[in-house]
């Protein structure tokens, strides 16, 4: 079998070890939660009764091996189950929504917004790290390499503030709330999610640019590429097929962890641009203990990173003729 | 210069809100009205238009949210249902309550058996009549064994509602309560249409002024006018969205960008900043809502009367008032009734700060340790903060009290009601009798001081029960006067302040010029009451 899909089979089987140990953290690690969500939802009006009905119809009476074995098998059928809000009335009719059609929209916007930042920031980042490298030292490397840490540095609600400080209030350009519409045409979108993408994508670029940098700068060092120098090959021509190729791993690896950043880790971004995401979601469920969203959201965010992971893997290794033909 | 000329400097932009209180109480008017009378003059003088499409944004709201009036707690969900379905009865924004989808009551002298005649030809959103089969399923979901209705103590005084006619409706209490028609007012009683004799609460159909178009729950709802409103005068806005803006600044931002035309709980740190913006007028409501610091009497060492009216006497509550709330409310005096309600008992002596008096008291009951405070900003923002300044003022008494910082997450399950003191809100009730019976009465289960027993109880607990079937207004005055006083004097609640309903709202809305207090936004019902310019 080829080298890739042993790989790629290898690393699914392993994802798949990972998965299974995620559900069970997340699963136990929401027993240890206080109070349950009747308590959460009726709030300072929780009476006894109306928390032990909950309780009942939801299934949580039940001993916690029982529930987990249930909502596993759910999910290996495809089934993430339906979320403990709206559950049924006095009727008893069961008129709850299934966890998919809460989470598909909020993922929806989670991955268009991501997907906004990542077109912005990652070739930004490229592009920043390789002419950083090229002119090492230089005033334009200090000035890049200054601001970008400056945007990193401070944590992303300020970058989100002084943004809309002068592009909502001082310069109307970009709306400050970002609460887009299902109904919203795809440039609507992008006017709305501006603000958010640009926050993201300066919260994200410097780790990227100076790792690209840094690898760079790391194989300036080897005899290949002073080879090619001697030959008289130009600088930039050096960069970009002789030392590029050859540092796309490690600049793939944190790409694509930032990539998982930028679904899993931007609540506080979705919390400032009030944006419908999934992060935002997940955090309401917790505090009400919708414990089927919570669970579902958590093995998104779990397979999220096992599949960019998995794909900066397979890059490295196309990207690698060593491992591409292995003797 | 009368208080006229004061309200038009005001509205010009001469005077600022400081100046304008100053003034205004110069001329003898109190303080909390002097504060109404600015805000309500901004906007007065205007007459109602109909149009235009009213963003407003919510504090709450969350995805758990749902259409079911069962488990409506926050103020998203309490704008939503008075927007698209109405009530039996209302509260007006003058506080006092008024037929809605009820046309005429008639109570029996006992109080206990109260004939509801319904408004005819009210039509649901989905052309369905409203009858009194669907006010009985409407009743019936907040009833019975399994229900999960969060009002379900509310109607367990009722034995039996009978359907007496295709538009009448017969309650039957086990008690008589004089106050029922205020009940049948809470914003979880909507009237929604029946399916098969049971609330069919799913379709989002309701009688009110708004039709659903679209909601989300934790993002947006969105409303379009019902053109068969029943109501003459009220619903003026063609569309209506409301978005949840949980984040305080992005609130904030968001009413100072106008992107959206009205916010509620403004912070009261920034609201002089947002009061600079020229587009907005910052709208201040007295109301009922309280902050409290129940002592449990039924645990030691809160078991001892002086030790209770120690902790009371060292409270310093102007400068809870000034620094928690920064002047935006009132001071409390030990009784949850606020001045806005109609029995507050006004000839009561305001207790004040005075640690000699609480030393005293203190050394009476003989305690000597070391106070526990649970608190956590779940009960209130600020509660911690308010609990620290508790502690340095009861330092001067010479009461040592110890603050412990308990987590938010589950403060309602595990701390409060169950710690013997700790902080707590309470959003007030419409009426005397339905906040003492939520958290004063013995048999109330949200009883939070545990102030059930002894003979101060026992006196306010009869007559309490009294008053409710006392259709005479002068002695049913008297009697709550006399129960606040029980409640200020013995009972276990420290409630020493008075929140303001903070709203900042765009200069194009008009409204009645008076504004209700029982509830945020002209009591939830702005999106019915206001309209644009």
């Amino acid at each position: 079998m080829h080298p890739v899909i042993t790989t790629v089979l290898q690393r699914l089987a392993l994802g798949l070890l990972t998965l299974f140990v995620v559900s069970l953290i997340i699963f136990s690690s929401i027993e240890f939660l206080p109070g349950d969500f009747g308590e959460a939802i009726l709030g300072q009006a929780a009476l006894p009764e109306t928390v032990a009905a909950f309780r009942k119809e939801l299934g949580l009476d039940l001993p916690l091996h029982e529930r987990y074995l249930e909502w596993v098998g759910g999910v290996i059928t495809g089934d993430l189950g339906n979320s403990f809000s709206g559950r049924g009335s006095s009727g008893g009719a069961d008129r709850s929504r299934p966890v998919i059609d809460l989470i598909a929209p909020r993922l929806g916007n989670t991955l268009f917004l991501a997907g906004m930042a990542a077109i912005i920031a990652v070739p930004l980042a490229l592009f920043l790290g390789i002419t950083a490298a090229l002119y090492r030292g230089s005033i334009y490397d200090r000035v890049v390499n200054a601001l970008t840490l400056t945007t990193i540095s401070f944590p992303e609600f300020f970058v989100a503030y002084i943004l809309i400080l002068f592009f909502s209030s001082f310069f109307k350009v970009f709306p400050s709330l970002a609460n887009i519409d299902p109904s919203a045409d795809f440039w609507e979108r992008v006017y709305l999610s501006a603000l958010p993408a640009i926050t993201l994508t300066l919260v994200i670029v410097a780790h990227m640019m100076r790792m690209t940098r840094a690898a760079i700068i790391n194989l300036m060092a080897s005899p290949y590429i002073e080879m090619a120098d001697l030959k008289g090959v130009s600088k930039s021509k050096i960069i970009i097929y002789h030392a590029l190729p050859n540092a796309w791993a490690p600049i793939v690896n944190v790409i694509a962890f930032n990539l998982a950043y930028l679904v899993v880790g931007v609540v506080v971004v979705e919390v400032v641009f009030v944006y419908p995401g999934v992060g935002q979601l997940m955090v309401d469920a917790v505090t009400t203990r919708d414990v089927p969203v919570v669970q579902a959201c958590a093995l998104i965010f779990a397979i999220t990173y096992i599949m960019l992971n998995l794909f900066a893997d397979i890059i490295s290794i196309i990207t690698n003729p060593r491992l591409l033909h292995p003797r | 210069m009368d208080i006229k000329d004061l309200e038009k400097a005001a509205v010009e932009g001469k005077l600022d809100r400081r100046e304008f209180i100053k003034r205004a109480t110069a001329l003898g008017l109190a303080a909390p009205f002097a504060t109404s009378l600015l805000t309500q003059s901004v906007h007065a003088g205007m007459t109602p238009k109909k149009g235009g499409k009213f963003t407003f944004g919510s504090s709450h709201g969350s995805t758990t949210d749902s259409l079911d009036p069962g488990t409506h707690e926050n103020g998203f969900a309490t704008n939503l249902v008075f927007a698209y379905a109405n009530h039996l009865f209302e509260v007006d924004n003058t506080g006092k309550l008024i037929p809605e989808l009820a046309e005429s009551f008639e109570a029996s002298k006992d109080a206990k058996t109260w004939v509801i005649k319904l408004r005819k030809g009210v039509e649901f959103h989905n052309g369905k009549p409203m009858t009194a089969d669907d006010v009985i399923a409407a009743m019936n979901h907040h009833r019975g064994e399994d229900t999960k209705s969060a009002v379900k103590s509310l109607l367990s005084a009722v034995t039996e509602i009978k359907k007496t006619g295709s538009h009448e409706v017969t309650f039957t209490l086990n008690a008589g309560n004089a106050d029922f028609p205020f009940i049948l007012s809470d914003y979880h009683l909507a009237i929604l249409p029946a399916f098969e004799g049971k609330m069919d609460w799913q379709a989002g159909f309701g009688t009110g002024g708004y039709i659903i178009d679209r909601f989300e729950p934790g993002v947006r709802a969105t409303f379009k006018r019902n053109p068969n409103y029943f109501k003459s005068g009220r619903a003026h806005f063609d569309e209506v969205e409301m978005v949840s803006l949980g984040d305080t600044t992005a609130r904030q931002s968001a009413v100072m960008n106008q992107e959206v035309d009205a916010i509620y709980r403004v912070d009261p740190k920034t609201v002089h900043l947002l009061g600079r913006n020229p587009n907005l007028s910052i709208l201040e409501v007295t109301g009922t809502l309280h902050y409290t610091f129940p002592m449990r009497v039924d645990q030691a060492p809160f078991d001892n009367y002086d030790l209770r009216m120690a902790v009371k006497l060292s409270v310093d509550r102007e400068a809870l008032v000034n620094k928690i709330l920064l002047g935006h409310g009132a001071i409390g005096n030990d009784h949850p009734i606020s001045t806005s309600q109609p029995f507050h008992n006004g000839e009561m002596t305001q207790r004040k700060y005075d640690p000699d008096k609480a030393r005293h008291h203190l050394k009476k009951s003989g305690f000597s340790g070391t106070l526990d405070l649970s608190t956590s900003d779940a009960a209130f923002a600020g509660a911690v903060d308010a609990s620290l300044l508790i502690k340095d003022s009861a330092a001067k008494a010479g009461l040592d009290i110890n603050v412990v910082r308990e987590p938010k997450d589950g403060y309602w399950s595990n701390v409060w009601n169950k710690k013997a003191w700790c902080a707590c809100y309470w959003g007030g009730r419409p009426t005397v009798d339905w906040m003492f019976a939520a958290a004063y009465m013995n048999d109330g289960k949200w009883n939070d001081t545990a102030w059930k027993t002894g003979p101060a109880a026992d006196r306010f607990n009869k007559i309490v029960l009294e008053a409710r079937s006392e259709l005479d207004t002068n002695k049913r005055r008297a009697m709550y006067y006399e129960a606040q006083v029980l409640v200020n004097d013995d009972g276990g609640a420290l409630i020493p302040m008075f929140a303001n309903h903070i709203h900042a709202v765009s200069k194009k809305i008009g409204h009645d010029g008076q504004v209700a207090g029982n509830w945020e936004m002209d009591g939830s019902k702005a999106i019915e009451r206001w309209w644009f310019a």
